[in-house]
């Protein structure tokens, strides 16, 4: 198989570099059915040789958007560009582009081979050279021993692979996925995730995967779009968005955090001080810039960065540090999750890593226990949105 | 566990006798040796023998097959086109009518569609010239509108219960539509079409209103020969055709249900074992 | 790889130098292909069914002449008449006709629902192999010929037959104040009408009812008897109510066609209250009244409308509902 080079030029982050040439760009484009609006206007540049992963709920616009890159939707408004030309009028079967569905979409009536073959017809090669693509795409996906094989004699992760190989057999510049993995149980997904990966880099095929599993999007993606509602909330690395969430959708969305509302008392030298009623104290948060003082905020911490301990921490001025009694423990072996009521009622949700062996009676802490909370300036994001 | 529901197996019991005792009663007749159709007269098969040598059945089943075969056919190739644009195209002009249309041969009582259809034959007759007097080519036609309703419904509810990503994955891999439909559509939806034309043949072989309306002189088909014999009462002659008729039809139908039970069962256990060859 | 210029450019492009058989297929493409798919059938029924019909409608206001063609209009304006309507209600036995057109079908129709209800929940709750066998035999008849399974009737309810004997001979033993003479008439009553009729068509009463129950979730039993209801109940509460849809379908599908029935009437029946179906063919073939058999036809479709309506009504909701 011709491999492509990986793309050398620039950095492995050309997202970040002003001058870099969008190999997908998504211009302002918008789909309605009827009065529904599915994609909202929405722009999107995509990279050469990126695995970007579309991540939102339900109906909130990301296979939409899919299909108006495959061609099977028609944009209402805005235009797609692929490699610099436009490909808005262009229909599917004429875009350099291939899909693997949700569903697999496999032609029941067709043996693997054929299944793989069948884009192959289309192109301008001998029959040999067409069978000899066959064969190293089944290599590909390690399915040659099943090749004549139907797709109703297949399990889930193998018609998953012959899905792949027949969505890849045209050397397309982009292969978009639609829940790749959405139909495999929990073992399988996590060992075809990393195959998935495997094979992208290999082929420094661009890929565009559709996913509502946030985890799937943090192990697989190089960039997230996450979405909402038609529109995208939030672009950026996994780390980006699961560290530096800059609203509180996708804050809330991605993982799990406790967000709480606040003022702004003081703000210097990139550190904020924020009041929060309902922590009943003041925090500090590292911030770059400044705030207004009396700006309404609101300061989210996620579960693993609060520590949690019965004794009352010592002098160390640089933690934030809160009270509360242990109302609900969830024990899930490697870790345990706490929820900790606060004197104003809230509730903060806490998740240590069992990191010592400990007998049920040598618990950090258990039911109705005492405790304090302590978190650093650093783990708390401030969402002023 | 539960309890034997013996009030459904009476009834079930009793529900197939209602079925099946008149015709086994009926093949039982066709060979009694007695010219009286109803007492016994000792086993022989001479009915059948004579039926063999009767020309008029022999000439009226033939009219009846080739008419069949005709009318099942393009019937067949209407009620595709028919079927796919319901269950394809969400949106044309006249949609409603169009499926009104589609569905109302379903339930038309047989005497109105027979009683309209020969005045709209006479009547273009009238005005065109055209067709020539009644016969073969007004009750082929006949027999194609009220049967391609029914392949209609076949194929459309089969392409309703199609996964449409499997035509557009074909089309993301470089088929134009018409292609999309000859490599994927029709291979897909062909045991519903092949359903869909025995329905239309068997539908075109028993129709005795519609063709007593728009037959002519001289071609007297299967079913209206039956019809004027069994007015004048039971026969031996018509028990052994009758007989052969629903043994033939009975054995085909069987066998096509049996056949398609065993590919059944094969696709099971063909799914069976990739699961477990998977574990 | 395809090429990324503009679609039109490109299929200009390919069409220029490729032969006729390619340019046919570049028409096809550019969705020539899908109006004609909908454009065929649409014709064939239009010209088909709908202009026959029209035809028939008009004949019906149309006045009977002796000579060709046998019906002539008025040539000013209404240019009909509905004396031919009128004459409907005017002689017995029209109405009569269609009367007894109703009550044989509105019979036929409950005593199918009888026999089919539990018949299909029976094969419902059949266990898979037994579940297809039993099914291919109710469908078995319905491939086979309407007319020889009608035949097969009149061969048993004949008064010499032994089925009509062996029944007398029942009543006789168990019944004698109702059994006079070594026979039952049963042959030309509207009995055996009834009989054909429930009989040819309990497969188009079965198979959407068996469609219905068997997509019936049986836990919703099992909740109902968990809750305290006893079989019956459980029967009365939940399945009934969930099968309606199969029920009015099934009732359907028996009453219209039984309603406009010709060839069971006319082998079974009576000669002397024929159904409405038998009229209206005597009064085209015998009579040769071409206005009156239309307006005949005209006014049976008119009665038919409403139940073809909620048939309709219920199988596009079910459509919806299995499009969801």
């Amino acid at each position: 198989m011709d491999v492509e080079a990986k793309p050398q030029n620039g950095s492995e982050r050309p997202w970040l570099d002003q001058k870099a040439k969008p190999f997908i760009r998504i211009d302002k484009v918008t789909k309605k059915f009827g009065d529904f609006t599915a994609v909202d206007n929405v722009s999107l540049d995509i990279f050469k040789g990126e695995l970007f992963a579309l991540l939102g709920g339900s109906g909130c616009g990301k296979t939409t958007l899919l299909r108006m890159l495959a061609g099977f939707e028609m944009p209402t408004a805005g235009r797609l560009y692929l490699d610099g030309q436009d490909m808005t009028d262009i229909p599917p079967y004429e875009r350099p582009v291939n899909m693997m569905f949700q569903s697999y979409a496999l032609f029941p009536h067709m043996t693997v081979e054929k299944n793989v073959g069948y884009g192959l017809k289309h192109e301008q090669m001998t029959d040999a050279q067409r069978k000899d693509r066959v064969r190293q795409l089944l290599d590909l996906v390690q399915l040659t021993p099943l090749a004549g094989r139907k797709p109703h004699q297949l399990s889930g992760g193998q018609r998953q692979r012959v899905a792949l190989a027949r969505a890849l057999a045209k050397q397309p510049k982009v292969l978009l996925l639609d829940e790749p993995l959405g139909a495999l149980d929990k073992k399988l997904r996590e060992q075809t995730q990393f195959e998935l990966i495997n094979i992208q880099d290999k082929l420094g095929v661009t890929f565009i995967v559709v996913t509502h599993d946030q985890e799937e999007a943090m192990t697989l993606a190089t960039r997230i779009a996450v979405m909402d509602q038609g529109l995208i909330r939030q672009t950026g690395t996994p780390t980006e968005i699961y560290e530096f969430p800059r609203t509180r959708f996708v804050a809330d969305f991605i993982g799990s955090i406790n967000i709480f509302d606040g003022e702004v008392k003081s703000s210097a030298k990139s550190k904020v001080t924020v009041a929060s009623p309902t922590l009943g104290t003041d925090v500090t948060v590292d911030h770059p810039g400044t705030l207004a003082s009396g700006a309404k905020v609101a300061i989210a911490v996620r579960p693993e960065k609060i520590s949690i301990e019965r004794k009352k921490p010592g002098a160390k001025a640089a933690d934030n540090a809160i009270a509360g009694k242990v109302m609900d423990l969830g024990y899930f072996g490697k870790d345990s999750l706490y929820r900790v009521k606060l004197p104003s009622g809230a509730m903060v949700r806490v998740n240590a890593v069992n990191s010592r062996r400990a007998g049920e009676n040598e618990r950090v802490a258990v039911w109705e226990d005492d405790v304090w909370l302590t978190f650093a300036p650093s783990s708390v994001i401030v969402l002023t949105e | 566990m539960r309890r034997r529901p013996y009030f459904l197996i009476f009834v079930l019991i009793l529900g197939y006798a209602f079925f099946y005792v008149p015709i086994a009663s009926m093949i039982f007749y066709s060979f009694n040796k007695s010219r009286l159709a109803t007492v016994w007269g000792g086993f022989s098969t001479e009915w059948y023998g004579k039926l063999l040598t009767n020309q008029q059945v022999l000439d009226a089943a033939w009219l009846s097959l080739r008419i069949a075969f005709l009318s099942a056919t393009i019937a067949t190739i209407l009620g595709t086109m028919a079927g796919m644009a319901l269950a394809r195209f969400s949106r044309f002009r006249g949609r409603v009518l169009f499926s009104g249309l589609v569905s109302a041969p379903l339930v038309m009582p047989e005497v109105i569609t027979g009683i309209s259809l020969v005045l709209f034959f006479i009547g273009l007759e009238f005005l065109i010239g055209w067709p020539n007097g009644r016969g073969f080519t007004t009750i082929t036609l006949a027999h194609i509108t009220f049967s391609l309703s029914y392949v209609t419904v076949v194929v459309q509810s089969r392409l309703a219960s199609m996964d449409r990503s499997v035509e557009e994955a074909a089309m993301d891999l470089g088929s134009k539509p018409l292609r999309v439909l000859f490599d994927v559509t029709l291979p897909i939806i062909s045991p519903a079409i092949i359903a869909g034309w025995l329905l239309a043949f068997t539908l075109s072989l028993d129709d005795v209103v519609i063709t007593a309306f728009t037959n002519g002189p001289g071609t007297t088909t299967l079913p209206l020969y039956i019809f004027s014999k069994v007015r004048l009462g039971v026969t031996p002659d018509m028990n052994a055709l009758a007989t052969i008729i629903v043994l033939l039809v009975g054995t085909g139908v069987a066998l096509a249900g049996f056949l398609m039970y065993r590919a059944e069962k094969k696709r099971e256990r063909d799914v069976q074992m990739a699961i477990a060859a998977n574990k | 790889m395809a090429a990324l210029a503009p679609a039109p450019t490109s299929a200009q492009g390919e069409e220029s130098h490729l032969p006729k058989a390619h340019t046919f297929r570049a028409w096809l493409d550019r969705e020539a292909w899908r109006q004609a798919i909908i454009a065929i059938p649409y014709l064939w029924l239009l010209f088909f069914f709908i202009a026959p019909f029209l035809i028939v409608l008009a004949i019906s206001i149309g006045t009977a002449q002796v000579g060709i063609p046998p019906v002539i209009w008025k040539d000013s304006f209404p240019f009909g008449t509905f004396d031919n309507y009128a004459f409907l209600t005017q002689d017995d036995i029209y109405w009569q006709g269609y009367l007894n057109s109703l009550k044989v079908a509105v019979i036929a129709t409950f005593f199918a629902l009888l026999i089919g209800y539990p018949m299909a929940l029976g094969i419902a709750r059949a266990s898979g192999t037994w579940r297809n066998v039993l099914l291919l035999l109710v469908i078995l008849p319905f491939w086979t010929s309407f007319l020889l399974r009608v035949y097969a009737w009149i061969g048993l309810l004949g008064n010499n037959s032994w089925f009509n004997k062996g029944l007398t001979w029942i009543l006789a033993t168990f019944f004698p104040f109702w059994v006079e003479g070594d026979h039952i008439q049963m042959m030309n009553t509207n009995f055996a009408v009834v009989l054909g009729i429930v009989y040819s068509y309990l497969p188009f009463m079965i198979l959407p009812l068996y469609a219905t129950l068997e997509k019936l979730d049986r836990t919703l039993d099992e909740a109902a008897m968990d809750l305290g209801s006893r079989p019956w109940q459980v029967f009365k509460d939940i399945t009934l109510p969930l099968s309606v849809p199969g029920i009015v379908a099934g009732a359907m599908l028996v009453f219209i066609p039984a309603t406009g029935e010709y060839v069971i009437p006319s082998l079974m029946g009576r000669g002397d209250s024929p159904m409405i179906g038998r009229v209206l063919a005597d009064e085209f073939f015998q009579n040769r009244d071409w206005p009156v058999a239309s307006s005949v036809a005209v006014a049976l479709l008119a009665i038919l409308v409403i139940p073809i309506m909620i048939y309709n009504f219920f199988q596009a909701r079910d459509a919806r509902a299995g499009a969801k």
